[in-house]
């Protein structure tokens, strides 16, 4: 056995470098290059020209309402999927196949089609949007709350997925041993329950924020293409890029670009240090 | 230990905070996911059934849908060998800035569509870093099929590559041993012995991946400008259908879709359950 595995090894050499080199290729010219070719195009005209670009009022309200609608659907998405997920695993009730599989749907449709979905429910020419904004003075389509409800729709699996088989590996004997010493419900789930799903909410949490920021199909349907109301990010790089701005389309951009990899970089981190507690 | 389990169980059932939890959870599913999906099918049926059936059987529509089908294809299988590959080098190889390479691939998952298809714009557009060199051999690739394909393969990278990284992790090594051992070549012990293991994970990361692609927008709205009949994918035909006001004609299409998206991934979750147990 000794003798053969050094074989084995000198054997597999060349192949599997071969394979390496392959993948390395792939990686390098599908997502290095062309991020290394937008990091040099926005930075092309100094540092002063980009900041401009970034603080021009327009690109600037666009890059705030991205940010703070992405943040408000992370607190309402994390509270909800929380609850989702404790509500799926712990209780039995009639219909529960039927909830846990369409948690899943919004990982299945395109975002295109939840856009058109969105409008064509709270729409301005449908009977509960013109109830919402004639009754109530609430503007859905067009407007913030389409985005924050777009969002909500897309990112709602991330949170309930990761939480889930967390919560159904959590060893329940404490929790009966906290409710025979005459815990109260509220009780245990604050100070047993929650702090072992704390890091599994956070990082689903992050990562619906990271998909939220860059979201474009659902939210140009829903959102439409107003500046200084109801345009985010994305929709203002495609209407640079459709204008031939390309200032303007590199330095938005690079902020989505650093957003993004910020977050990925922090739930990975997140992630990787959990797999090694266990 | 047995009574306590039976104690708890019973207390955590009972009593109206549970239910109450119960039916908030099932009333936000039904306004945040049911509600629109039923306000589709009611739209796209406004016109009744014979409409909705007409709508579906213009040619427009079915160059678009075709179009999309062959685009994810071909990006499927370039995903399943060069993404299966990739999966194996992360498992199974350790090299310097491994870990910055695992978290590249995450980041077509967070990244804008339209970010990814004004990247490609820069290097293969009409003023873009590659222009000399395509325009010498007289290749297009902004604004043509190349660019939807490559736009498509970047939003869906991630997939494959994460779903078959915990299999590969999980795979027996001593068989892959052994099988070396009593003299099997590289490539029997591959196909008999390292990808019967794999094939569920496959057939989920091509489902997975398949979806992706055929409801990729932004993106290839970028890109592929949307010449209609040559570059338009089905989500550019539903975007322009809706611009035209053809209402019904946008809903049909965003219905078939959504639904094929969903029956591929089902049938994909289906095949796992039935090999798990």
């Amino acid at each position: 056995m000794k003798a053969i595995l050094p074989q084995a090894r000198l054997k597999a050499r060349s192949p599997e470098l071969g394979l390496r080199a392959t993948s390395f290729a792939f990686i390098l010219v599908m997502v290095v290059i062309p991020m290394a070719v937008i990091l040099q195009d926005g930075f092309k005209e100094g540092a002063a020209e980009f900041w401009r670009q970034v603080t021009l009022p327009v690109a600037a309200h666009a890059i705030i309402l991205t940010l703070w609608t992405s943040a408000l659907m992370t607190v309402i998405n994390a509270v909800m999927g929380l609850l989702t997920a404790f509500v799926l695993v712990r209780y039995a009730f009639p219909g529960k196949a039927i909830l846990n599989a369409i948690v899943d749907l919004p990982l299945a449709i395109p975002t295109l089609v939840t856009g058109v979905m969105l409008v064509i429910l709270y729409g301005p020419q449908q009977a509960l949007g013109l109830f919402l904004n004639q009754e109530l003075g609430f503007q859905v389509i067009f407007a913030p709350p389409g985005i924050v409800l777009a969002l909500l729709f897309i990112t709602f699996p991330f949170v309930v997925r990761t939480i889930q088989p967390v919560l159904l590996d959590l060893d329940q004997q404490q929790e009966h041993a906290a409710a025979t010493l005459g815990a109260r419900r509220w009780t245990i789930f604050r100070r047993i329950i929650f702090p072992a799903l704390a890091l599994p909410t956070f990082s689903g949490s992050l990562l619906s924020f990271a998909r939220a920021v860059g979201e474009f199909g659902a939210v140009v349907i829903v959102a439409g293409n107003i500046p200084f109301k109801s345009q985010t990010a994305a929709v203002y790089v495609l209407g640079a890029v459709e204008s031939e701005n390309r200032l303007a389309a590199s330095a938005v951009s690079i902020v989505l670009i650093a957003i993004s990899l910020v977050v990925i970089l922090i739930t990975n981190r997140l992630l990787s240090r959990r797999r090694g507690s266990q | 230990m047995t009574t306590q389990r039976l104690i708890g169980l019973r207390k955590s059932d009972r009593g109206w905070g549970p239910r109450l939890l119960v039916l908030a959870v099932v009333v936000y599913v039904g306004v945040l996911v049911l509600a629109p999906i039923v306000a589709l099918v009611n739209g796209a049926l406004q016109k009744g059934l014979p409409y909705f059936l007409a709508s579906l059987n213009t040619p427009q529509f079915w160059q678009a849908f075709t179009l999309s089908v062959e685009i994810a294809v071909s990006v499927v299988v370039i995903q399943a060998i060069l993404g299966s590959m990739t999966a194996w080098v992360i498992v199974r190889h350790s090299f310097p800035g491994k870990a910055i390479f695992n978290a590249v691939i995450d980041i077509p998952f967070a990244i804008s569509p339209v970010v990814v298809g004004y990247m490609l714009l820069l290097v293969f557009g009409r003023n873009g870093m590659l222009y000399p060199l395509l325009s010498i051999f007289d290749i297009q690739v902004a604004f043509a099929l190349p660019g939807i394909f490559l736009a498509t393969l970047f939003v869906s990278l991630p997939f494959m590559i994460r779903e078959m990284i915990p299999v590969i992790e999980n795979l027996d090594r001593s068989q892959e041993l052994a099988a070396s051992t009593l003299g099997a070549s590289r490539w029997t012990t591959f196909w008999r012995v390292i990808f019967p293991g794999l094939r569920t994970a496959l057939l989920y990361g091509i489902a997975l991946t398949m979806a992706r692609a055929m409801g990729e927008f932004g993106a290839v709205l970028v890109i592929g400008g949307g010449v209609q009949g040559r570059t338009a994918t089905t989500t550019l035909y539903i975007f322009h259908a809706l611009e035209e006001r053809q209402y019904v004609e946008a809903y049909t299409a965003a219905i078939l879709l959504g639904l094929g998206s969903v029956l591929i991934v089902s049938l994909a979750d289906f095949i796992r359950h039935r090999t798990q147990h």
